[in-house]
């Protein structure tokens, strides 16, 4: 099999072959896989993905691989869970949660890119797998990284949260916490993949490992019974997700598999970082830098490598982007939780608040099918909620005094 | 006094291996310009039809020019210039 004839530069253009490299050599633009479509069209079917086995792999020929999946078999196809209640106290009649707070094997959508990157490393005959992350990437390597057997490296700011330190070291890589923020770290990987011969995941092996976001858009079709949403709400850090969300209904129209990819993409960060939704409201393609300050830390990246065309999918789709709070983030993840039973990691609050204020201001209205992606599980982020939350009830372990409670509840 | 320019190790082929070379004072896209007399193909590879490519920085003394004029920014005597990959890193820099 193989349907990627190559990768090409999004910038001038320039071709190259399907190597472990990243950047144009030329104009210094990102690089990006290209599909031979016509082929995609005649090799798969809706029925044919039907049958297949309930992962991201169901969706193989639209993922830049060579051979068979070699990581990930149980990544992907997780929930979309129809947000009645919470539909209700948004005011909209159709909701829906793309539920990425049990993907498999670390409860966050990274699960999907490492499945795709690890593959792909597997392909390429590297040992050892790498990556910057904020947390939820260094999850997913360090564990899917042993179960492919790689030796790993991973790449951590140091100011990091407890728990998230500990959901990396259980499966035992070479964790380094650097003195230094999320940009730092990115920074200072890039430095050592120049070195090393390692797949970083999210540097030379980022052309691939990117386009493992698409099954999120992918599964949301294929759940709605293959339609596109009218809206779909997605967080942005480095504007990566977003752009292959939207990439993904385009792909299925271009294969046959939709009618129309008539989607608006919207793009939630939070006030203390955002630099993408800044640019969309203020309808400029420069992205400007900012200096993250957010409680949503796996959306903390302040130079978002992306952020260029994630602007440019909202633009295009005809979607809008905004900005929440950090209380309104705490807000937003408690009523999903309350709401839907779901209990998201911070960027799923951020999320959720944006999409309250896009219906509050018009964007988005009531009749239309409408999809939040809560792309992380909210046991990552407990320190979150520290004094934010009530109380236990505590009592005597007798009759007369739970009932004294049940008096007062 | 001129203008000195920075220039990163993948563009270095261009100037001859240097790492910093001189630059004339006024318009940033005619110092590049001009740049290129001396240095042919140094001019594609940061600016297309006279505009700064998207995943290249010049940055005016430490300042990113898309927060000053772009390829409008006045150059004066003694600036400092700095072309830099976006993808920056052990690459670029």
């Amino acid at each position: 099999m193989g349907y990627v004839t190559g990768l090409k530069c999004r910038e001038c253009g320039r071709q190259y072959e399907i190597e472990p490299i990243y950047v144009c050599e030329f104009c210094f633009g990102p690089l990006e896989a290209v599909y031979d479509y016509q082929k995609i069209k005649k090799a798969i079917s809706r029925k044919k993905i039907e049958n297949r086995d309930e992962n991201l792999w169901r969706y193989k020929e639209l993922l830049p691989i060579d051979k068979e999946p070699q990581a990930g078999l149980y990544s992907g196809f997780t929930p979309l869970v129809k947000a009645d209640n919470l539909g209700k106290e948004l005011g909209l009649k159709e909701l829906y949660i793309k539920d990425d707070t049990v993907a498999h094997p670390t409860f966050s959508f990274k699960d999907r890119v490492v499945a795709v990157a690890l593959t792909k490393a597997k392909e390429f005959g590297f040992d050892t797998v790498a990556c910057a992350s904020t947390g939820n990437l260094a999850h997913s390597v360090s564990a899917q990284g042993a179960k492919a057997g790689f030796n790993r490296f991973i790449f951590i700011p140091a100011t990091l949260e407890e728990s998230k330190i500990t959901s990396s070291l259980v499966f035992e890589p070479h964790l380094i916490a650097v003195d230094g923020n999320y940009d730092e770290v990115n920074r200072l990987c890039s430095e050592i993949a120049n070195r090393y011969r390692w797949a970083f995941v999210n540097i030379n092996i980022r052309p691939y490992y990117a386009e493992g976001s698409k099954t999120i858009g992918f599964e949301i079709a294929e759940q709605l019974g293959w339609k596109a949403p009218d809206n779909v709400v997605v967080p942005c850090a480095s504007g990566s997700l977003l752009t292959k969300i939207w990439k993904a209904f385009k792909e299925l129209k271009e294969v046959g598999l939709l009618r129309s990819a008539h989607t608006r993409v919207y793009a939630a960060q939070a006030t203390g970082c955002n630099p993408i939704v800044t640019a969309i409201k203020n309808d400029t393609d420069v992205i400007r830098p900012i200096k993250p300050d957010t409680i949503a830390k796996s959306l903390a990246i302040g130079n978002p490598a992306d952020g260029y065309y994630a602007y440019a999918a909202v633009k295009e789709s005809g979607g809008y982007g905004e900005e929440v709070t950090d209380d309104e983030i705490v807000e937003g993840m408690k009523l999903l939780a309350r709401t839907e039973g779901i209990f998201a990691e911070t960027a799923g609050g951020v999320t959720v608040a944006v999409t309250r204020k896009l219906v509050q201001q018009g964007y988005i209205s009531k009749n239309e099918v409408t999809v939040i992606c809560v792309t992380g599980n909210g046991l990552k982020t407990r320190e979150a909620l520290d004094g934010k939350m009530a109380s236990p009830i505590y009592i005597k372990p007798n009759i007369d005094a739970f009932e004294e409670v049940l008096k007062r509840i | 006094m001129a203008v000195k320019v920075r220039i990163p190790t993948p563009l270095q082929r261009l100037t001859e291996g240097k790492e910093e070379v001189e630059g004339k004072p006024g318009k940033l896209i005619d110092l590049i310009m001009e740049l290129d007399k001396q240095y042919p193909g140094l001019a594609e590879r940061v600016s297309e039809n006279g505009k700064i490519r998207r995943f290249v920085n010049i940055y005016v003394n430490e300042e990113d020019v898309r927060f000053l004029n772009a390829e409008e920014t006045e150059i004066k005597d003694g600036d400092e210039v700095s072309i830099v990959p976006a993808i920056a890193g052990g690459r670029g820099i």
